[in-house]
């Protein structure tokens, strides 16, 4: 029997242990209910953040409600001067910046996701994901200030002759009409905006794409197929919903871009249909003219920070429902 | 008479049955079709390289043609017009607001991540503030600035480099808080089970092996919502003011930022406003890229320390 | 301290008994009178559930005082279930529940007056997979000490020295205390984690599979252990190695899983004796059919 060098027992039978219930109070027993209470407290913080939020603003834009009635709250006509605050233009060409953005971002996004995950070599990925993540941490003024700088007067060239060669076409020539001079219009915003939005909606694309499961992919490529046909067959159907949220998200983040857009956008409060024309954005408006604004306008301001709130919330809730509906029918999570 | 009639070879198999000596292999029209695919992927990368590669080198470009270490700590000029100056306050003040945001979001944002975590499980109030947290991510930056100026500056009366922090920090903080959620997920429960089997509480538990062992990837979460917040704009735009001189009290009188000051001369006819705007977004873009490479240097050196010496 | 294998075990998958334990008496010292033993843990009716699901059921049985209690049993039976129960760790696991009676020492192991983290303090714990945190060796050890108060550095030195010598790891790691603990081999992290427990000089040390992570190597270095530290703490192992239950422990309990009233599997303490007992003369026709089933 090797020899114990801890002292106590031979002969005599050890002491029992101290009794489990009535010891002295446990040490540490109040700083762990501390350190629990403070985090929960932490994560209260959250719900009185969005909660004081959505009440501040709402109370401050009382104001803009009384003033316009609730039903003409959208109308086409902002000019504070005559009295009038509706936000339907701005409303209607945000959408539009929006869409304009989803159109080059996605389709672009889609690209990179399937380039990453499936054509690039394993090694080529990191430094791949690298890039599209410095174009994710590019501050947004930096973007609208080379856009303002470097490609506006470039677009205006190009609006001009794009509008010269549809103009006399029903709808197109609308659409793309009278080019601003300067190159600043909501197309030019609306690219701005899709260069911004793609990498997260590369981000969530990949992931999507990457979820396919390796039986499916196998057995379309088994059969014969190629590349762009098991692409087709197996990661687009399996994907559609997963890519369906990511768009969706996108659009959550075009419709609350602000900096970019106030700096390239041209700052036109009319409603058009022309893209080549300068215009306005919900965001970029607040940007732009809160500093100076005052009474009504001022609520009316907030009020437009209130609807693009509520249009966030709205988009994120929808996004959320749909990943998390594909999410349990993979059966994760 | 006997002739050898060479029978004629008999047709590529394009039935699923295919012969196996003579695998099916697709038409040239496919392969084409997948071909183009392909190349049409790869131009999407580089349909996104482009505009990064061209945007770093005209900001480089330009913002190399004022900068300098005088550039970077020079007072701000009266008027835009004005050759002298530089954006000396501006870099002030983006440090000193972006630290204030820091100090208040990260050590907030790791409870909360330490609260869903560790405590909420899958309770329903835990759903809840994952599900807020998330909303939050989505609130876009101008309407922070604005409730933070209704709720703060107007309260408070004037305009400080903290109103700033505090709508940075209301920016950075759910970013933190799902990445610390993520990052304990990770740790493996055993490691929970071991420290509590001797006897250990939880919140001990927590500080001494659960957080160190997460530490890398909170950090490096971090120091990506810390690069965020340095770069934004709309947030200060309402609640900093302005200031010519270099500003390093949070607490008392305006300031300014890189962001903002880039934002107010791009605009400008004056050529030296526009330098300096250049200026001040190469200095932006700089800090921002150094963020974000310490951010990936934090977790490919830290995780393979984590993971033991093998 | 080296471990010598005499020439009748076997290194590769399935370990023989030298012949000798099988077929004599075990040596008297080990055979404590049932009058004589102290009784440190004992079980009454007690069944565990995760949430509605009936985990284990009809556990009655007495753990003494410094011997090697096995819990043996084919997979699914409860025997981890019930370890656990011991230093309720069930409490971490939501909608887990304990029914019936646990005593510690006589004292109710599940009363709402006692705390858990002292109840853990007094009985470690031993994973399957070795679980060292992610710092030095030194602070591995340190650190239940460090919990329950002690500060100074010559104090601590000393327990890191006691605890590491008395689970046969010092020599190993002297030279290399403040280097991390997860550069260890899995036998010495194993070994690290037995010293982390018995840092805090606990009264009973609970084992999970301890040794199914490892080789057979320190398997046998671990059980020599087990044999050195019963000496002064009580032992119970949950293993699925039949052999190594023969070898080490004093008592064994079986477990197996069966179909209830509903048709449920549920997990039951079958038959619980002297280790001697139960390998060679089981008492219930389910233990017999487990060990005759390895034997072969």
């Amino acid at each position: 029997m090797t020899q114990v060098l801890d002292p106590p027992a031979s002969g005599a039978a050890p002491e029992p242990p101290p009794p489990l219930v009535g010891g002295p109070r446990p040490p540490g027993y109040l700083a762990d209910r501390t350190f629990r209470i403070v985090a929960v407290l932490a994560g209260v913080m959250v719900l009185v953040i969005l909660a004081l939020i959505i009440w501040v603003l709402f109370d401050n834009s009382l104001e803009w409600f009384r003033e316009e009635g609730i039903g003409s709250v959208f109308s086409l006509d902002w000019a504070p001067n005559e009295g009038k605050y509706g936000a339907g233009a701005l409303v209607i060409m945000t959408l539009m910046v929006a869409v304009i953005a989803l159109l080059l971002a996605v389709p672009v996004s889609v690209g990179i996701a399937l380039f990453i995950n499936e054509i690039a070599p394993r090694r080529a990925r990191l430094p791949i994901v690298f890039v599209v993540d410095l174009l994710a941490a590019i501050p947004s003024v930096v973007f609208g200030l080379w856009v303002l700088r470097q490609l506006a007067s470039p677009l205006a060239d190009i609006y001009a002759d794009v509008h010269n060669l549809v103009k006399d076409v029903p709808i197109l020539g609308d659409v793309f009409g009278d080019p601003s001079a300067s190159g600043l219009a909501i197309m030019t915003a609306g690219i701005v905006v899709g260069i911004m939005i793609m990498p997260i909606v590369t981000a969530i694309t990949r992931e999507v794409f990457a979820t396919t499961p390796a039986s499916q992919k196998e057995a379309t490529l088994a059969m014969g197929a190629t590349r762009w046909e098991m692409i087709r067959g197996a990661i687009f159907p399996h994907s559609r919903s997963g890519v369906v949220a990511a768009v969706i998200i996108g659009f959550g983040r075009a419709v609350g871009e602000t900096i970019a857009v106030a700096l390239v956008i041209g700052s036109s409060q009319v409603l058009t249909e022309n893209v080549f024309a300068p215009g306005d954005t919900l965001a970029s408006i607040i940007a732009n003219q809160f500093g100076e604004a005052s009474g009504v306008q001022r609520s009316a301001l907030i009020g437009f920070g209130l609807v693009l709130l509520a249009m966030t919330i709205v988009l994120g809730i929808i996004a959320r429902s749909i990943l998390r509906r594909a999410n349990r029918r993979l059966g994760i999570a | 008479m006997t002739a050898t009639v060479v029978p004629p070879a008999p047709p590529t198999p394009r039935s699923p049955s295919g012969s196996i000596l003579r695998p099916r292999k697709a038409t040239g029209w496919r392969r084409f079709k997948s071909g183009l695919a392909s190349v049409l992927f790869v131009l999407a990368f580089v349909a996104a390289a482009i505009p990064l590669i061209a945007l770093v080198y005209y900001v480089t470009r330009e913002g190399l043609k004022v900068f300098s270490w005088e550039f970077l700590t020079t007072e701000l000029p009266f008027s835009q017009r004005s050759v002298d100056g530089g954006i000396g306050p501006a870099v002030v003040g983006t440090i000193v607001i972006t630290v204030g945001a820091t100090l208040m979001a990260v050590p907030l944002g790791v409870l909360g991540g330490i609260y869903l975590n560790e405590y909420a499980g899958k309770s329903k109030f835990g759903a809840l503030v994952r599900f807020l947290s998330e909303i939050l991510t989505g609130v876009p930056s101008i309407v922070m600035g604005l409730f933070i100026y209704t709720f703060w500056v107007l309260r408070v009366k004037e305009q400080t480099g903290f109103a700033g922090s505090l709508a940075l920090a209301c920016l950075m903080l759910p970013v933190v808080i799902r990445t610390s959620e993520e990052m304990l997920k990770l740790v493996p429960h055993e490691l929970r089970e071991g420290s509590l089997a001797l006897g250990s509480r939880k919140s001990r538990t927590i500080r001494t092996v659960v957080l160190p062992h997460a530490a890398p990837g909170i950090v490096s979460g971090s120091l990506l919502a810390v690069a965020r917040a340095a770069g934004e704009t709309a947030p200060l735009l309402f609640t900093i003011g302005a200031t010519q001189t270099a500003n390093w009290n949070l607490f008392e009188g305006t300031n300014t930022a890189l962001s903002v000051q880039i934002f107010g001369n791009a605009n400008s006819p004056y050529i030296p406003a526009q330098e300096r705007a250049f200026g001040a977004a190469f200095t932006l873009i700089l800090i921002v890229f150094v963020a974000t490479a310490l951010a990936r240097i934090v977790t490919v050196v830290y995780t393979r320390r984590v993971s033991g010496k093998s | 301290m080296t471990t010598t294998l005499t020439p009748d075990t076997t290194i590769d998958g399935v370990a023989t008994l030298p012949p000798t334990e099988v077929d004599q008496p075990p040596a008297a010292e080990s055979e404590v009178p049932e009058q004589e033993r102290e009784v440190v843990f004992r079980l009454s009716e007690v069944e565990v559930f995760y949430g509605a699901a009936r985990a284990v059921t009809g556990v009655d049985l007495d753990i003494a005082r410094n011997e090697i209690t096995a819990f043996i049993g084919p997979s699914g039976c409860g025997k981890t279930t019930v370890i656990r129960s011991l230093n309720r760790m069930h409490d971490l696991t939501p909608g887990a529940r304990v029914m019936g009676t646990i005593t510690y020492h006589g004292e109710n192991l599940y009363s709402g007056k006692v705390d858990p983290a002292e109840v853990r303090r007094r009985i470690g714990m031993v994973f399957q997979k070795p679980n060292p945190f992610p710092k030095s060796i030194y602070d591995n050890i340190a650190y239940g000490p460090r919990i329950n108060g002690t500060r100074k550095r010559s104090q601590l030195d000393d327990i890191v020295e006691h605890a590491l010598t008395r689970a046969a790891l010092w020599g190993e790691v002297k030279d290399k205390l403040k280097s991390s603990a997860l550069g260890l081999s899995g036998g010495q992290a194993q070994r690290l984690c037995i010293a982390r427990a018995l840092a805090v000089d606990p009264d009973v040390l609970l084992m999970d599979e301890p040794c199914s992570a490892l080789d057979p190597i320190a398997t046998a270095r671990i059980e020599d252990l087990m044999h050195e530290l019963k000496d002064n703490l009580t032992i119970v192992i949950v293993t699925h190695n039949m052999q190594q239950a023969a070898r080490v422990s004093d008592r064994t309990a079986f477990y197996t899983a069966e179909p209830d009233e509903e048709g449920r599997r549920v997990g039951k303490l079958v038959e619980y004796d002297v280790t001697e007992t139960i390998f060679t003369k089981p008492g219930d026709p389910r233990t017999e059919g487990y060990i005759t089933g390895r034997f072969g």
